[in-house]
């Protein structure tokens, strides 16, 4: 197996003149600038209307200590035991690796389903897209990070069958790295949202 | 039951005009004689091997050039029916929905389905073989980005015969373009048409990217680098920053009608500029990302016709990256009427400052011409016919930047002759510069000269017929968007004038399909691979490329290589030995993939929600069968390489 892959890099140096796996992180990483500046967009429109309430609730009134909280916990938490899968692979150890992974997803899983619950529970309230300027870019934004994160869910268990399928390569070593990287970026955008909407918002 | 089918059907299919009628039958015919031939001469299994799950940037490249001469063609036969209905005063050609329907999609469909994918093209059948590559830097990728292109343009022209087109004007302005002005499916097609050809955009962007940085040849340092191949990256790079802001506008807009959410409506806390600010913060660098690679083919094509080195290589570079980012620094301008006076002032210097790299660049071309034995071929007529074009388009776009005059042009005729100037005068004869430029690397024959020379009189001079007497007309007072005018205001001559110039772009492109088919009957095929003598890495290989571009990866040692291995003789040397060449496989899930986004678009467009929603399924279960595809690259054999370069060499002696 390992010659087998030693001799296609050999080729690959040789005949495609780069190496393929530091290509394709590259690339992820010009992504994810993009994916940055979606993020910024609309961020940028939370800011231009969060105070547009049109006579509907404000944050204060909406906005759950303990839930958000909660959420940020469990999504920090989940970047932590993807750092581990990315760490237990390092090692060559592919169950560690693959059990860090389904703890992530399984949190991550949380996540989407405490962030369903909360919207659902704000709709009842009367609280809906529709109510204001300001709840519009509140669900979009949030709700678009929480879209990401059920993306993430669904690669993350791609890249687990391919891990528990292949064993250790240099293709599912990549698959895992860029996963996490991404899983990574998901949290740091949560941060953003925490203190921008939910911190700002009760305060 | 039969009353609600017909009920259905009439508000399904857009009716009640002749033209539209026409336009029916024709679609249904040809679409039934393309099926009729692929079945009666059995080419359905060599369309989908050869073409439809091809991840070779080189057909890609064909299918986007040929995608892109028919939306020419649509865009072309909307501006031509506009330009009837305004021949003379109080025609009743045309009435005014129909034309706000009408300007709304020559508009989109010019920039977004015709000018991208023309420049596309060129990415696509040029940068790797510029840079000694065999293919992008993900070649599946690249399929994706296609399909996504294509069948949103597919979804965008279906809007003209089911469901009925779009009419808010090429950029879409709420609140005019919310539910409560624009409800039905135009305003949908139109978010869903846009969004998802610009997902498959910004994929391009980040693939031409990477593969610009990380696969030249070896020893191509970037300062070595073919100028159109800077061009690509500097547009690329403003691809990357723009395109996620359209993302999420057209995306705002949707969840507005879609959801009644209040983004951008009057009511609710809604915030219509918020849209306009957003949305030219996208179709500002936009423009510029389609003139940059339009000046790097200029570039290629000036140095190549006057056989001398590009002057001032090093300011051009910098003219280009600096151009790519001036352009995220101007966008108020196309709104100096609705911004306060500080902002204005800001916004009309940095608008400015653009012409000063830009000034740099012409005067390049210029020394580079100045002394060259210059050789007046077809892609060097249209290298010399935009300079004057652009010339003025500049200087007019200059006075558009003093923002208190702009107050006077604001929405008139002198705008939409100022940016025809640069769009079509630049731009598009910039792409046809570089079509007729490479047209020969790509097909492996000549273009007829004697053809070429008549469409390229025709567009040049309709041109100037065309948009000399709107810039009087803008000033005369006459506004942009309207669908007619009476006798009393004075304008009938110069609007007759002027249509008069559209027909004879009209006949500059049938001059040009002329061309083309009579090319491919009286084939005069290139054997030499280097039919203009170039300069740089493409023409050293034969034309069209075999599937893997070069056999062996070139050594590159200056700028201008190929040139300078032909003058010192190294270009000949033959002892090689070649080497087994890894490539990427073929794959049908590119396409499947656009044809599930049209699916979702579809859906969505008519709030067919569960059709809709299958779409997005089906592109993610296609999306993740292939993550998990493990059988996706081969070898071909070294005898197998030697067989072809010999087989090819034996016909290029
Ligand atoms: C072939 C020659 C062309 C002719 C005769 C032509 C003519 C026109 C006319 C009559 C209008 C409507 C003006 C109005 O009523 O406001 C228009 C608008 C426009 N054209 Fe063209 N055009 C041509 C080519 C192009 C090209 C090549 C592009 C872009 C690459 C382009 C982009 C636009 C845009 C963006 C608009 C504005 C649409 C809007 O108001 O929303 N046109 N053109
Ligand atoms: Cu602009």
């Amino acid at each position: 197996m390992t010659s087998v892959l030693s001799h296609q890099k050999d080729h690959e140096h040789e005949e495609h003149g780069h190496d393929e796996s530091s290509l394709k992180i590259f690339g992820f990483w010009i992504f994810m600038i993009t994916d940055l500046i979606l993020f910024a967009t609309l961020f940028a429109a939370y800011v231009v209307l969060r105070t547009r309430y049109n006579g509907g609730p404000t944050g204060e009134e909406l906005f759950s200590v303990p839930i958000f909280t909660t959420s940020t916990i469990i999504l920090l938490t989940s970047s932590f035991t993807s750092g581990l899968a990315v760490l237990g692979l390092k090692n060559g150890k592919v169950n560690n690796a693959v059990g860090w992974l389904i703890i992530t997803v399984l949190l991550g899983m949380a996540f989407v389903v405490l962030e369903i619950t909360e919207f659902a529970s704000m709709v009842d309230e009367g609280a809906s897209i529709s109510t204001s300027a300001f709840l519009s870019a509140f669900y979009v934004l949030v709700g678009t990070h929480g879209l990401h994160v059920s993306v993430g869910i669904v690669w993350m268990i791609g890249a687990i069958i391919q891990l528990m399928r292949d064993g250790i390569s240099e293709v599912t070593t990549r698959k895992v790295n860029v996963v996490s990287l991404y899983w990574h970026f998901l949290d740091v955008v949560w941060i953003f949202i925490f203190s921008v909407v939910y911190l700002m918002g009760v305060m | 039951m039969l009353e609600n089918v017909k009920k259905f059907a009439s508000e399904f299919f857009v009716t009640g005009n002749t033209l539209i009628y026409a336009a029916d039958i024709s679609i249904v015919l040809t679409s039934l004689s393309i099926v009729f031939a692929l079945t009666y001469f059995k080419k359905w299994g060599w369309l989908w091997r050869e073409w439809l799950t091809t991840v070779d940037h080189k057909k890609i490249g064909i299918m986007y050039l040929i995608s892109s001469l028919l939306m020419l063609f649509r865009g072309g036969v909307d501006a031509l029916l506009m330009r009837t209905q305004l021949a003379f005063p109080n025609m009743e050609f045309l009435n005014s929905e129909h034309y706000n329907q009408i300007f709304t999609t020559h508009g989109t469909i010019m920039i977004l389905f015709m000018a991208m994918p023309l420049m596309f093209a060129l990415f696509n059948l040029v940068v790797p073989l510029q840079l000694g590559a065999r293919d992008v830097a993900y070649p599946f990728l690249n399929a994706v980005s296609f399909w996504l292109f294509f069948f949103g343009a597919m979804l965008f022209n279906l809007s003209f015969v089911v469901g009925g087109s779009p009419d808010a004007g090429w950029l879409s302005y709420p609140p005019l373009s919310e539910n409560t002005f624009s409800p039905g499916p135009g305003q949908n097609f139109y978010i869903w048409g846009i969004q998802i050809s610009g997902i498959g955009s910004l994929a391009t962007g980040i693939n031409f990217l990477v593969t610009i940085l990380k696969m030249r040849a070896p020893g191509m340092s970037l300062m070595k680098m073919p100028l159109f191949s800077w061009s690509v990256l500097s547009s690329c790079i403003a691809i990357i920053f723009a395109f996620p802001v359209l993302t999420v506008t057209l995306g705002l807009l949707f969840v507005d009608r879609f959801f009644g959410a209040h983004f951008f409506t009057l009511d609710g806390g809604g915030n219509p500029m918020f849209y306009i600010n957003l949305i030219w913060m996208w179709g500002h660098p936009e423009v510029y990302i389609v003139v940059l690679p339009a000046f790097g083919i200029f570039s290629e094509v000036v140095s190549t016709f006057a056989r001398k080195k590009i002057f001032g290589y090093k300011s051009m570079v910098f003219a280009l990256v600096s151009i790519s980012l001036l352009s995220f620094f101007t966008w108020v301008h196309h709104f100096f009427t609705m911004a306060s006076n500080t902002v204005d002032a800001f916004f009309a210097v940095t608008t400015m400052a653009v012409a000063i790299p830009t000034g740099v660049k012409v005067f390049n071309w210029l020394f580079t011409m100045f002394r060259g034995r210059i050789q007046m071929k077809t892609p060097m007529l249209w290298m010399t016919g935009f300079i004057p074009t652009f010339l003025v388009g500049g200087a007019t776009g200059v006075m558009l930047a003093v923002a208190p005059a702009n107050f006077q042009y604001h929405n008139n005729y002198f705008l939409i002759a100022h940016f025809h100037q640069v769009l079509i005068g630049g731009v598009t004869f910039g792409f046809f510069a570089g079509m007729y430029y490479w047209w020969p690397k790509v097909f492996g024959f000549m273009l007829n000269e004697y053809l070429g020379k008549w469409a390229f009189w025709l567009w040049n001079i309709g041109f100037y017929v065309t948009f000399m007497p709107q810039y009087a007309l803008g000033l005369m007072g006459m506004p942009r968007r309207s669908y007619t005018y009476g006798w009393d205001m004075g304008w009938w001559p110069l609007n007759f004038v002027s249509t008069i110039g559209a027909f004879l772009m009209g006949a500059g492109f049938v001059f040009q399909v002329w061309q083309i088919v009579y090319s491919i009957i009286h084939r005069q095929r290139d054997l030499t691979g280097d039919p203009w003598d170039g300069r740089t890495l493409e023409w050293s290989i034969p034309s069209p490329p075999p599937v893997y571009n070069f056999a062996v990866i070139p050594q590159v040692e200056k700028q201008d290589d190929w040139w300078y291995k032909k003058q010192n003789g190294s270009h000949r040397n033959k002892a090689v030995k070649y080497k087994p060449i890894h490539m990427p496989k073929d794959s049908g899930i590119p396409f499947i993939t656009g044809f599930f986004w049209f699916v979702a678009g579809f859906g969505f467009t008519f709030e067919w929600v569960w059709i809709g929603l299958s779409g997005l399924i089906g592109v993610a279960v296609s999306l993740f069968t292939r993550y998990l595809q493990k059988d996706t690259d081969y070898y071909i054999p070294a005898e197998q390489v030697e067989a072809t370069e010999s087989a090819i060499g034996g016909a290029r002696s």
